[in-house]
């Protein structure tokens, strides 16, 4: 958990895994949504919205409004409230409209 | 694909479709159940099984009880599929949905939707910064992951859930800023001399008195009759300002969980193109039914919140009787409906005590109300004048309701800022026009669907 969080785990896990975060390591509980693993480090927007670039952060929590949506692994438009934290997941902001995998440079995301 | 046909589909495993599949194995039916979330409980059981002591002592017995049907529910011998994300259903029962990544279909004779409720959209200014949130996400962190509020908080809006999720956050020694509340004292008394028949729901009446006395002893500064609520920050939330019994007032806080009730989960029912209502009583749209649950399809039964909001213990009971009118078996039904129609006494009072106000619901101008096309309410109010009739139009006029959330956010404020300004009843005006993929899914997922197996046992 950072300073800068907005929610903490009541006890503290013992069961943690490593995810990243664009670029950044981060060391979250094992067995929680991707979303609650981002509110717990202090991550206060998850994505920027695709008309205006708002800043958005996971709002519902249960896959109703899709605020908390992310690329994983390279697929876009994932909802972070519904995707179970794994260890390795690459996680990163999803930033304005989803771009096509094969229209990104290299391809490989 | 009729040759594998199972008798009766359920989506969602929350207490009215858990009790639909318990009741649909008794009478020998095959069941499968599909839901969204890793395991059985719906929103309001949600992880009871795993809840550790802590946990359950937190979240009090009501939530507690819900073990015994979820484990029940395991063992009943329907096919349960958890993680599924449904994507499309078709009125001839085909269920498409997503699993691991996969896409697999479906096919029923009968299929109940199950699919619960979500919390009533409480647009007001500042609401879709960073730090605001529902009641209802705070109250999943605490049962999913057994997170509180790492920030100073301030709950805001009115409903049960909203004074539940207060005493759940002290018992778990969390200190609120404030309890914001848009509902005034005086409502309770009035709403019981007004609504006939309030007087047999006392039991639930009774329930939310005792959360009230129990934030009172704690000594959570409690605001009533709050109204004019904006949060205020400019890229993330500081303060929740609003007035109340004249005076202004304004608390600095990093969190601000918002809520105004819970509305049914309509997409399914919508996408089938079911005959609905509106509901004045609860301000949202409701399926028609009979009193099986049976929708306007013949075949297609909802049960549950995602009919009309009643609760826990209406959603199990309703569940039940679709699950015996689908088996056949009417002539058993007597005793659960006698049950039901106490079970519903409280609502009309529950309703009109927590009705959200106007303002919440039908914001100023500037309000976003679309969050995913930023489509503000006075932007809605411009596509009238110019000769918007309706929700499905303001797609066109602006491409609000048309972002990724499928107007699942947006789509009762635009009914109502529609209404409003026609002057004429959100009936009139309708509804969007959902369509599938009701979640999202890729062309190659799309492209490599396959009739769903059962694994060998």
């Amino acid at each position: 958990m950072s300073a800068d969080s907005l929610f903490r785990a009541l006890p503290p896990g013992d069961h943690t895994v490593q995810i990243e975060f664009d670029g950044t390591p981060l060391t979250v509980p094992a067995e929680v949504s991707l979303a609650a693993a981002l509110l717990g480090c202090g991550i206060r927007h998850t994505r920027e919205s695709a008309i205006n670039g708002r800043p958005g952060a996971p709002y519902c929590m249960m896959g109703v409004c899709f605020e908390c949506l992310v690329e994983v692994d390279g697929q876009a438009n994932a909802q972070a409230c519904l995707v179970p934290v794994r260890a390795g997941m690459r996680v990163r902001r999803q930033r304005g409209v989803a771009c096509l995998a094969l229209c990104e440079e290299g391809g490989d995301e | 694909m009729s040759n594998a046909a199972i008798d009766l589909i359920i989506i969602g495993a929350g207490p009215a479709g858990m009790s639909a599949a318990l009741e649909a194995r008794t009478h020998g039916l095959s069941v499968v159940v599909l839901d969204e979330q890793a395991s059985p409980g719906g929103q309001i059981y949600r992880q009871v099984l795993q809840a550790d002591p802590r946990s359950r002592a937190v979240l009090g017995v009501d939530y507690v009880a819900g073990a015994k049907l979820a484990a029940d529910f395991l063992q009943c011998g329907a096919r349960y599929l958890p993680n599924a994300a449904i994507w499309q259903v078709t009125s001839q029962c085909e269920v498409h949905y997503l699993i691991e990544g996969r896409a697999e279909v479906l096919q029923g004779r009968h299929l109940l939707i199950a699919t619960g409720a979500f919390e009533r959209p409480m647009p007001i200014p500042g609401w879709t910064l960073p730090g605001v949130m529902t009641a209802g996400a705070g109250q999943i962190l605490l049962k999913s992951a057994a997170m509180v509020p790492a920030t100073p908080v301030v709950l805001a809006g009115c409903g049960p859930l909203l004074y539940l999720l207060a005493v759940q956050y002290l018992r778990a020694g969390i200190a609120l800023e404030a309890l914001v509340d848009t509902s005034h004292r005086s409502d309770l008394l009035r709403a019981w001399r007004e609504i006939p028949g309030a007087l047999r729901g006392w039991r639930d009446l009774l329930k939310g008195l005792g959360l009230l006395t129990e934030l009172k002893r704690a000594g959570v500064q409690h605001f009533h009759g709050a109204c004019n609520l904006r949060v205020e920050g400019s890229d993330r939330a500081c303060a929740l300002s609003f007035d109340s019994q004249g005076r202004s007032q304004r608390i600095r806080a990093d969190l601000i969980l918002l809520h105004q009730g819970v509305v049914p989960n309509t997409q399914v029912s919508w996408s089938l193109r079911l005959a609905h209502d509106w509901s004045e009583q609860q301000l949202c749209w409701v399926a028609r039914r009979n009193q099986w649950g049976e929708s306007s399809t013949p075949g297609i039964f909802i049960a549950g919140d995602s009919g009309a909001i009643g609760g826990a213990r209406v959603a199990q009971l309703e569940g039940r009787l679709a699950a015996l009118a689908i088996a056949g078996q009417q002539a058993k039904a007597r005793p659960l409906q006698q049950a039901l129609r106490r079970a519903r006494a409280a609502r009309p009072l529950l309703d009109a005590l927590y009705r959200p106000l106007t303002p919440n619901r039908i914001p100023a101008d500037d309000v976003t109300v679309c969050r995913c096309e930023e489509v503000s309410a006075g932007d809605i109010r411009s596509y009238v004048d110019l000769g918007c009739l309706g929700p499905n139009q303001t797609k066109a006029f602006g491409r609000c309701g048309m972002g990724p959330c499928q107007g699942r956010q947006c789509g009762l404020s635009v009914t109502e800022i529609i209404a409003e300004r026609r002057r004429v009843s959100p009936a009139e005006v309708g509804y969007y026009r959902i369509r599938s993929p009701l979640k999202p899914i890729t062309l190659a997922q799309l492209a490599s669907e396959r009739l769903s197996v059962e694994e060998p046992s």
